[in-house]
């Protein structure tokens, strides 16, 4: 069966025990997302300084792929400028797709985990959820928005 | 398996090619063979545009269609064929009754009168009536176990009750409403119901005229006929004087530049080419469940929800929505686990062989009222086995571990 070991330890262990799921009191962007069908929800904080994503944190509920996907994704972006964010996102975005190659897999480390989602056309939403709404928020802080609280629904 | 499950297993190509525990019946069933014969033998044999064209083929093609509406009018206990129209689906009937019979009826001042146990497709369309008439829409709410108790029908209706949309069985807890009751006190109100039969017409004989209700809808695919084709039943005295829904060919005696008039019943209702092999099939189902009859469906259907409800028991963290006794669920059993959202769940069960639904299940409000966001339901037919339910519960033992967490 596709998906017997997809509920791996790095997932499940993502889940229960986020590292990042907490506040970020003095995060500058702030953004909602949601994937209205299931009910995943997510409140994403970043702050960013300089280019640079200081710290990250999140709260919200939802099944086990959208929390741990998040949770994996700032394990992987604190510490990166907002550029690299984005491209590990898109790559992200594009494994989700299967269309990514075995070293742009490397750079996603433990969130590579979730590849298999691929095979699971009813949960890629919930998968993507997170670096979505990193995408969303970054984009616009990058073009030029004013790097305020944003809320914003994510229909993918 | 027993020598009855292996019998009726048999009739069933995909319970024998496909070694899925389908546990998703209230979403669809699956079909027995001489369903999948009749709508082939329709087209191979019988196939031309009915009730239209003058020659033989055609003439064939037509009496299997009425004959089907026969069969449906003998399955309902309804007085006339006239009462039969054939529509896609539950959905399509109840519009049908909100379009044509709502938008033309109601008004300002009036109450329309739901529960908080509609699947979507019974109060969306309630809530559109409501909208464009200015009629108020309230709301029935159960009892936690999915009962509707004397004194909650009290608190709903009201003299300005003019129609009610009630769902026969919950597609989420099973439980099935008063109807008798229900529809006493609404015609003592002077108020049409609209009972939504999609989740009983499979598991219970329905006789609409013992059970005095106004319009009735249900699905054939839920009947293990062929998807696309369901019906609406409604007292030929209602049907008569309500404008057609859906306009345009087969639905007319005579048009002319300016106006048409309409054809008679059930055709009024039928605009375009009907979907008559789907008619045909669903004709099929009937005859298929009349062959195996509601008693031993009913018996079966309880047995394996027995078996389903004590095996759950035994984990303390999964709680099945609804009665606690097996008799009052249909076949339907809801539940949460803690700590493992639905979805990840139906995901495990999925990697078991086992196929469940899992989330809102197109009752929004009363997951809301009973404060739940999401939940997974197993729905049982008279044609899965025990084993198949051992299976589930079992799997549904280690799912807290398979998260992650401990024992």
């Amino acid at each position: 069966m596709e998906n017997r070991t997809f509920y791996n330890e790095i997932l499940t262990s993502h889940n229960l025990r986020p590292l990042h799921k907490r506040d970020v009191p003095d995060a500058n962007l702030e953004l909602e997302g949601l994937n209205p069908s299931c009910g995943d929800h997510i409140i994403l904080k970043l702050k960013v300084e300089n280019g640079v994503v200081e710290d990250g944190g999140f709260v919200g509920s939802g099944c086990a792929i959208s929390q741990a996907s998040a949770d994996m994704m700032l394990d992987l972006v604190i510490g990166q400028t907002e550029e690299e964010a984005r491209r590990l996102a898109d790559i992200f975005l594009r494994m989700i797709k299967g269309k990514v190659t075995e070293e742009e897999l490397e750079d996603l480390d433990e969130a590579a985990a979730l590849q298999d989602v691929a095979h699971m056309p009813a949960r890629v939403k919930c998968a993507v959820l997170g670096w979505h709404t990193m995408d969303e928020m970054l984009k616009d802080s990058l073009s030029g928005g004013d790097g305020g609280k944003q809320v914003s629904t994510e229909t993918e | 398996m027993t020598s009855e499950e292996r019998r009726i297993r048999a009739d069933f190509p995909l319970l024998m090619s496909d070694s899925t525990a389908y546990l998703d019946n209230a979403a669809t069933a699956q079909r027995p063979a001489c369903v999948l014969d009749a709508q082939r033998d329709f087209y191979e044999r019988s196939n031309a545009n009915p009730l239209r064209g003058l020659y033989g083929l055609s003439v064939d093609a037509t009496d299997r269609y009425e004959q089907a509406r026969e069969t449906v009018r003998d399955f309902l206990h309804a007085a006339s064929e006239r009462e039969i129209i054939f529509t896609r689906n539950t959905t399509e009937s109840l519009n049908l009754v909100a379009y044509s019979y709502g938008l033309s009826h109601l008004k300002a001042g009036d109450e329309i009168l739901v529960s908080i146990m509609e699947h979507h497709s019974n109060l969306l369309p309630w809530q559109m009536v409501a909208r464009q008439t200015g009629a108020e829409l309230k709301y029935l709410e159960c009892e936690p176990d999915g009962s509707l108790p004397r004194e909650r029908l009290e608190a709903g209706f009201s003299p300005r009750t003019r129609l009610v949309a009630i769902g026969h069985v919950s597609n989420v807890l099973g439980r099935t409403a008063p109807v008798e009751e229900i529809v006493q006190m609404a015609h003592d109100r002077g108020a049409v119901v609209v009972l939504d039969a999609a989740q009983s017409a499979p598991h219970m004989p329905i006789d609409v005229q013992a059970l005095d209700v106004d319009f009735l809808a249900f699905s054939g695919h839920k009947l293990m006929g062929p998807m696309g084709i369901g019906v609406l039943y409604g007292k030929e005295s209602l049907l008569e004087e309500m404008p057609p829904f859906l306009t345009g060919g087969e639905m007319i005696d005579s048009v002319t530049r300016t106006g048409a008039t309409y054809a008679e019943l059930p055709h009024k209702f039928e605009a375009g080419t009907v979907n008559a092999a789907g008619a045909v099939g669903l004709a099929a189902a009937i005859r298929y469940i009349q062959e195996v009859g509601f008693e031993t469906m009913e018996r079966r259907e309880l047995a394996l929800t027995n078996l389903a409800m004590e095996g759950l028991k035994q984990y303390p963290f999964v709680h099945v929505l609804g009665s606690g006794k097996p008799e009052e669920h249909c076949g339907i059993v809801t539940f949460t686990v803690d700590g493992v959202h639905p979805h990840d769940l139906s995901a495990m069960l999925d990697s078991d062989g086992i196929a469940v639904r899992a989330g809102h299940h197109c009752a929004q409000p009363l997951m809301q009222y009973l404060g739940v966001w999401s939940t997974t339901r197993a729905s049982l037919f008279f044609y899965n086995t025990e084993e198949e339910v051992r299976a589930f519960v079992e799997s549904m033992g280690s799912v807290r571990r398979r998260m992650g967490y401990g024992e």
